[in-house]
């Protein structure tokens, strides 16, 4: 086990100098008399060398998309090209002060105006927020925009939101931030929303409904547009949780199937990397309707110049502190300039191909829930492997990870029993998917010949199985 | 799931227990929740002297990977909490029947009528199942 | 450029092995009216060469604080970054990893974020820190939302000596959930204490403050505040800048049960407003209550030390409607760049580093004091306002010569020195103003 930065601490060591001053020094104790701290924090104290190997020995058990394939479904572990992080550190970009004078920052605004234009395009949609650091605060975002409009109609009636029961956990979590009650919408028996439930939902209550397509399950809502018309005509609004964008950008758009609003996670669809959790960035996009209500500022276009427009009628305010994660906006335009309108479709069309598959050649060994034409990922089970040889989706999933593969989602979504939710992305090889599946068959085999096997793994990684329950029941959150 | 029903005790359909002592409804959770539950990693008490309405959400007890709410079945006023529970949340997965959760002064004893006996909430389980 | 691996022939081995012909037989069970049927209108793809090109002419059209002296903080700072920090965060192994849920695969990951929250718990003297919200602003509004949670009260006490920006969020996220926001008003850079105190009642969630204020200015009645607001069974809320941490009393010192703030600082480009990093840390009492993930030791089955995720039955992926916060990404890889930055400085450094800032600010205020300008006697740690006839033409006298001007606050300039800060610029910075003001 690596030590902890702080157990390599030896006091005196020091990695840091300043150049010497050449202003006078103060007198603490004067200008800052009953301010001051009794002692240093506790910070450790490591030669430079040291703190190089200390994260670099970090960074060896670490496993990233560059380490190997990562079918982990929902997150769109796609490649991360490299020119992209180059330009993100870029004096130019990185060294901005947000602000700055509008003059000095236009190629900036141009990058940010451009990249809203960009997604519009892709979407169907009118105009973007790019503030949303996240797309579970992207969600929040658009929550709030519904709760506006609403409001703004003096309807305080709707205080209803609608979420199917196959949905991502942010989605009824940002429903209740925002003061909604919430009301769950069944799946059908074929996996996708059930319209004849969803009609019984309806009423001058509902404030939206937040779908996600294709959905959890990889599947296309393919009663799309009758659920809009049906959500429109309750005087709804159509929530789009474009977790999944990557499964039809290019050949369908979120603004065509009749959605009022859209949130999307630039580090899942446009390639830029998950940082071990983030940073992400996850614009908001709305219909005409909505524009006036967008947080401010937004990035508009006068007599030639970018600026920052804050004339945003009613807006809601704002959800970050300044213009969003701009670091981020800056590699998923890079991304979306070096793929182009092609591009991205071929994107879009081979992750949907690469999906099915490994749908198709793993359906022999794994029960497939909803067998058929998935989208960018599927939901295997181990259903089959659990009842007949006690060995779960955990199991398959640990030993996955002695094969040399980052494991998929598993228990998700939450209606299907012993669930592994498998995405693959556009990024991997035929070969890559050969590897996989050859993992995936051999482990099944050995569940049914050496089921302890599958259930100690995995025994080829830095550490075993983590004791969970004493971390929850005795927590211990820091050092020392 | 062979789970443990013990006779003489009030239960609810939200698998609670309520043992009652004179006016006060001692209130724990059964054999077949904490099984459901899993390995218990913390409970939410309520505060003393707060007041409830009977099936009200009293608290939080936690699994590693789930969550759920615990509900009075009897409307009334806590007069204590089982505080060990911070401590050793996992007793209410050893002995369930022995460690009550919180007690309440209950205000309307007839509310204990609704609910079920060892027998009826035996057959209740299995419904479950 | 394509990043799609599989050229043409195997695409079509792979459709073949399915019994399918043309990869758009894959997409029929979308409605035929929703095809797009045309391509987007993205342009032509770029190869790598010509986007190189593209990124550079866009990053050459804005002005790089590399170039020019930057007196601007407000709540984004322009200190010092140490070359290891952009090192490691080079390492691909952190940068293209998703949030270690596996922690077989992550611990790397997890004790990188163990290490960030023992970081944070030692500079704020709090018990308790998550693995990073997304930003200073959106900290506090989640901070006044686990305090309204965690009293069942509705209200919120905030100074109006808090960063704008930081009340904006709090606005916008307090509206959804239906907290009341009452703002204190301030008087020359400082709150109203008086008035704070007046309002705190069995209605108060928290009281909210903001130290050194965003005027930089020291607020001298953080302890009576405390006082009242535990007095009613309120919460202390304190939002802090990291290196003031160096040398200031911690939130703890403070009494605080709640410690926020950005922690840009800690080794985070500016990066024109973000990625930036939320830092969230609180008492022992609402360890159960703090939004978003969370690191902590535990055991592997050989009795080996490991790091997991911990006290997820919080979140959103398993509280669902329940949970007190719908936080999901975060800014795991800032956070990260914090760790690497502190571990570099260490605790002499950070001191150093905020002893430098105090005193370039100590040296322009005094420079700006012989010269005649207007200024608050208040104690500051790294910037203050700076009263000013034209305050808009000051920065574009500033820039003419090459200097990024302070923030804008209406009759003053507010300027911040970090320690990148040297006399030549600072003498450079007085004399343009001098100037302007003559």
């Amino acid at each position: 086990m690596s030590k902890l930065i702080f157990e390599r601490s030896v006091p005196g060591s020091s990695a840091f100098s300043l150049p010497e001053g050449d202003v006078p020094s103060v007198e603490l104790q004067d200008s800052l008399q009953g301010f001051l701290r009794e002692s240093d924090p506790p910070l450790p104290e490591v030669s430079e060398v040291e703190v190089v190997r200390h994260f670099t020995e970090l960074s060896t058990k670490a496993f990233g998309v560059d380490s190997g394939m990562y079918p982990l479904g929902s997150c769109t572990m796609k490649y991360n090209p490299k020119i992209n992080e180059w330009a993100a550190r870029l004096p130019g970009i990185a060294g901005l002060h947000p602000d700055q004078p509008e003059e000095t920052v236009q190629g900036a605004l141009e990058l940010m105006y451009e990249l809203e234009q960009m997604l519009c395009e892709i979407t169907g949609m009118n105009r973007y927020t790019l503030q949303p650091a996240s797309g579970a605060h992207g969600e929040m975002t658009g929550a709030s925009l519904i709760k506006a409009y609403h409001e703004q109609r003096q309807d305080f009636r709707r205080k209803k939101m609608v979420v199917p029961d196959s949905s991502h956990g942010t989605n009824p979590a940002t429903a209740h931030m925002l003061g909604f009650e919430l009301v769950e919408v069944r799946s059908n028996e074929r996996g996708l929303v059930d319209v004849d439930d969803l009609c019984s939902l309806m009423s001058d209550e509902i404030a939206g409904l937040m779908l996600t397509n294709p959905n959890t399950l990889g599947l296309f809502e393919e009663e799309i547009l009758e659920i809009s018309k049906v959500v429109h005509e309750a005087g709804g609004l159509l929530y789009y949780d474009g977790a999944n964008l990557n499964a039809v950008m290019g050949v369908a758009r979120p603004g065509d199937m009749g959605f009022d609003i859209v949130h999307l996670n630039l580090h899942k669809t446009f390639g830029t990397p998950h940082g071990g959790g983030g940073p992400g960035a996850g614009p908001v996009g709305v219909k005409e309707f909505l524009v006036d209500l967008l947080p401010i500022p937004l990035v508009g276009k006068k007599d030639g110049q970018y600026c920052l427009d804050y004339d945003v009628p009613h807006s809601i305010g704002k959800v970050q502190s300044f213009y969003g994660n701009f670091g981020v906006m800056a590699k998923a335009y890079a991304y979306i300039k070096a793929l182009g309108g092609k591009g991205i479709r071929e994107a879009c069309r081979h992750a949907v191909l690469n999906a099915n598959y490994l749908r198709h050649n793993l359906s022999d060994f794994y029960e497939i829930t909803y067998d058929r034409l998935c989208k960018h990922e599927f939901v295997a089970s181990a259903v089959r492997q659990k009842k007949e040889c006690g060995v779960t989706a955990l199991d398959v999933a640990k030993r996955l990870i002695d094969y040399g593969y980052h494991p998929p989602t598993i228990y998700f979504p939450l209606i299907v029993d012993e669930g592994l939710m498998i995405e693959p992305t556009e990024t991997e090889t035929k070969e890559r998917l050969d590897g996989f599946i050859e993992a995936m068959q051999e482990i099944a085999k050995e569940a049914k010949e050496n089921p302890e096997l599958v259930k100690e793994a995995p025994t080829n990684a830095p550490i075993r199985r983590v004791d969970e329950v004493t971390a929850a029941r005795r927590p211990i959150l820091k050092w020392k | 799931m062979a789970t443990e029903i013990k006779e003489g005790l009030y239960y609810s359909d939200e698998h609670e227990w309520v043992r009652v002592d004179e006016d006060n409804a001692n209130i724990g959770i059964t054999d077949y929740a904490q099984h459901q539950l899993g390995d218990i990693v913390f409970v939410e008490l309520p505060d003393l002297d707060s007041e409830f309405d009977a099936e009200e959400s009293i608290g939080v007890i936690e699994s590693v990977k789930a969550v759920s709410d615990m509900h009075t079945p009897v409307s009334g006023t806590v007069t204590a909490v089982n505080e060990g529970l911070d401590d050793v949340p996992e007793s209410l997965n050893s002995n369930p029947y022995e460690e009550h959760i919180v007690v309440i002064k209950m205000s309307d004893r007839s509310e204990l009528d609704k609910l079920m006996n060892a027998k009826e909430y035996a057959d209740f389980c299995e419904k479950e199942e | 450029m394509a990043y799609t691996p599989n050229p043409p022939q195997v695409v079509r081995e792979m459709l073949g092995s399915m019994g399918l012909r043309d990869i758009n037989e894959l997409f029929i069970d979308i409605p035929e009216e929703l095809h797009l049927n045309r391509e987007l209108d993205l342009g032509e793809s770029l190869s790598e060469l010509e986007l190189r090109k593209k990124m550079n002419e866009l990053a050459r059209k804005n002005v790089s604080i590399d170039d020019c002296p930057c007196f601007l903080g407000a709540g984004a700072y322009d200190h010092y970054i140490p070359a290891v920090v952009e090192h490691v965060l080079s390492r691909s192994e952190f940068v293209t990893a998703y949030t270690p849920y596996q922690a077989e695969l992550s611990q790397g990951v997890l004790q990188s974020i163990f290490e960030y929250q023992s970081m944070i718990c030692s500079l704020t003297g709090m018990e308790v820190c998550n693995a990073s919200m997304l930003d200073g602003g959106s900290s506090l509004a989640e901070a006044c939302s686990l305090a309204v949670d965690a009293t069942r009260r509705k209200k919120i006490l905030a100074a109006g000596t808090i960063n704008p920006r930081y009340l904006k969020v709090l606005h916008t996220y307090a509206h959804g959930k239906g907290i009341e926001v009452a703002t204190i008003p301030d008087h020359d850079g400082l709150f109203d204490a008086d008035e704070m105190i007046k309002m705190i009642d069995k209605d108060t969630a928290a009281a909210v403050i903001q130290f050194p204020n965003f005027y930089g200015f020291l607020e001298p009645e953080i302890e009576k505040i405390e006082a009242a607001v535990h007095k009613v069974k309120g919460l202390l809320i304190i939002a802090v800048d990291p290196i003031s941490l160096g040398i200031l009393k911690s939130p703890a010192d403070w009494g605080a049960d709640i410690a926020v703030g950005e922690g840009q600082s800690l080794g985070n480009p500016l990066s024109f407003g973000g990625p930036y990093l939320g830092f969230f840390a609180a008492n022992k009492k609402l360890m159960r209550r703090v939004p978003g993930r969370l690191v902590g030791e535990t055991k592997d089955l050989d009795g080996k030390r490991a790091f997991v995720l911990t006290l997820q039955a919080r979140e959103q992926h398993i509280r669902r409607e329940k949970a007190s916060s719908n936080i999901c990404s975060n800014e795991a890889l800032c956070a990260l760049a914090a760790a690497v930055y502190l571990s570099i400085v260490g605790p002499k450094g950070l001191r150093s580093i905020a002893v430098r800032c105090h005193e370039l600010a100590c040296y322009a205020r005094s420079r700006l004091q012989d010269a005649g300008f207007s200024l608050y006697q208040v104690p500051f740690f790294k910037e203050f306002p700076v009263r000013l006839s034209d305050p808009l033409a000051a920065n574009s006298a500033l820039l003419k010569e090459g200097i990024i001007g302070g923030y804008e606050l209406g009759d003053a300039l507010l300027f911040a020195f970090t320690e990148k800060r040297t006399k030549k610029e600072i003498d450079k910075m007085v004399d343009v103003l001098k100037g302007v003001q003559a």
